[in-house]
């Protein structure tokens, strides 16, 4: 079993990178959104809705599959010549534009907790709408949701075993590949990985807690 | 304030009509206000004198009538209304310091992301503006270590680091501490002296009488009567600024 240990660290390290590649885009598309959700603009704002009602309303597994099979085989969208690539990259795709729909949801929470007269003392120094979410609204809003953001963070760690619903060898296609290689260690085998996923998780946890504590916005 | 280059009024509104669902809060506002005039709105509550005051640079916008500032009217949106706002500044009630800003940062945005001033010569006005309402020794703070009346006096140096052409100010002292009042009328009066256009919401009387060119009365969305502060408050024209009058200095 010893043997094994290489495949399942890169198992983890592929883990690792969906999470932190899946991350990043969602963070980014769920504040493209949340911004959308409270711009002057009503087109924006119902494209936005509609977008998070979505995503947020579909099981996981049938947007990873979608992605996988939809994009993939039907609509031929390719990143890469490499079959297992091109699989990775779509179920990113799929847990971005997932995500994305909690992200937002959460910085629109947070861009709640700012008090009205904070964009209005922008506006009235002459901040135009964009800099006056980018200076004044987001950065309070995301001090605001650091801890929820960090959970949806947890989630989407979890979430990326769902990426092994279109062949994406991280850690819980993994842990099935070991199973069948040594079916009399299966309970150590899943201890295992489940440790595996704790230390991932558990970290992202303390760190956001940490942060939303020292990052504060004192009013 | 010379009289040679100043002869039209600075914000001039006309038949401004405005209405908050079924509540009727401005009726027909008229008003003129000079370059370099000081105009203190009293009245009682829920009167529109805030509303009014909000109006000017479009924080709320109006029904009917229209409003002129500096001989353009008021931009309906965009980069226009953007550039307006940043001629007009504002004093809020509850200060509104950036939060998440330090002081001197707070006075330093507007001329760095607006006015585009290099960082470094926005950080030595800002400082200079600190130094003159006394709060230089807080710049590295954030607002939430501060005074109320300390908050105050920053916000009044964050509008004046746009070198604004009028400020507004909406009952700059009604949620301090009664120490802490004088110290913002302080810096108002200093600023009204100097010749700076002022529309001041307050119930302040000493700070009208010291400073201001006129007393607007308003009730019920109107302009009941405006007059010179020592005519209104010693002789005031209608029952019921008489009524207002003697309801606020009995105590």
């Amino acid at each position: 079993m010893i043997d094994d240990l290489p495949l399942v660290l890169g198992a983890f390290w592929l883990t690792i990178r969906l999470t932190l590649a899946s991350a990043l885009a969602a963070l980014v598309l769920g504040t493209v959104l949340a911004a959308m959700r409270v711009s002057p603009l009503a087109v924006l704002r119902g494209a936005a809705a509609g977008y998070v009602t979505v995503l947020r309303n579909t099981p996981l597994t049938l947007v990873i599959v979608f992605c996988g099979l939809g994009l993939g085989l039907v609509l031929d969208v390719s990143f890469s010549g490499s079959l297992s690539v091109n699989y990775l990259w779509l179920s990113i795709i799929g847990l971005s534009a997932y995500t994305a729909a909690f992200v937002c949801e959460a910085i629109r929470a947070g861009i709640n907790t700012v008090p009205v007269g904070q964009a209005e003392a922008a506006r009235a120094l002459g901040l135009t709408f964009g800099q006056n979410l980018r200076y004044i609204v987001l950065p309070q809003a995301f001090r605001a949701v650091i801890a929820p953001l960090g959970s949806v963070l947890i989630a989407l760690t979890k979430n990326t075993t769902v990426a092994a619903a279109i062949g994406v060898a991280e850690a819980s296609l993994t842990m099935k590949t070991l199973f069948e290689r040594h079916q009399e260690a299966v309970v150590p085998i899943f201890f295992g990985f489940a440790l595996g996923f704790l230390v991932l998780t558990l970290p992202v946890g303390l760190v956001f807690g940490r942060l939303a504590r020292r990052l504060a916005v004192a009013r | 304030m010379t009289e040679a280059d100043s002869p039209t009024s600075l914000v001039k509104l006309s038949q401004v009509n405005k209405h908050f669902g079924a509540l009727h809060v401005l009726r027909d506002i008229d008003l003129d206000i000079a370059r370099g005039e000081v105009v203190v709105v009293i009245g009682p509550s829920g009167g529109g004198k805030s509303t009014l005051c909000r109006v000017i640079n479009r924080l709320e916008t109006i029904d009917s009538g229209t409003i002129t500032f500096d001989g353009q009217s008021l931009a309906v949106e965009g980069r226009a209304l953007a550039r307006l706002r940043s001629d007009v500044g504002m004093v809020f009630q509850q200060f509104n310091l950036f939060a998440h800003k330090t002081i001197l940062e707070n006075v330093t945005l507007g001329p760095i992301k607006v006015r585009k001033v290099a960082r470094q010569k926005a950080e030595q006005r800002g400082m200079e503006l600190l130094e003159r309402v006394g709060i230089a020794s807080q710049a590295a703070k954030y607002p939430a270590q501060l005074s109320g009346g300390q908050q105050q006096r920053v916000a009044i140096a964050r509008a004046l680091a746009m070198d604004p052409k009028m400020i507004l100010f909406d009952e700059p002292t009604s949620a301090l501490d009664p120490e802490m009042v004088q110290e913002v009328l302080d810096v108002m009066i200093s600023l009204a002296r100097e010749g700076m256009t002022m529309l001041v919401v307050t119930h302040e009387m000493g700070f009208a009488r010291r400073a201001a060119n006129r007393v607007v009365f308003m009730s019920d969305g109107q302009i009941i009567e405006q007059a010179a502060p020592d005519d209104f408050f010693t002789n005031p024209g209608t029952d019921r600024a008489r009524d207002f009058l003697s309801k606020i200095l009995t105590h």
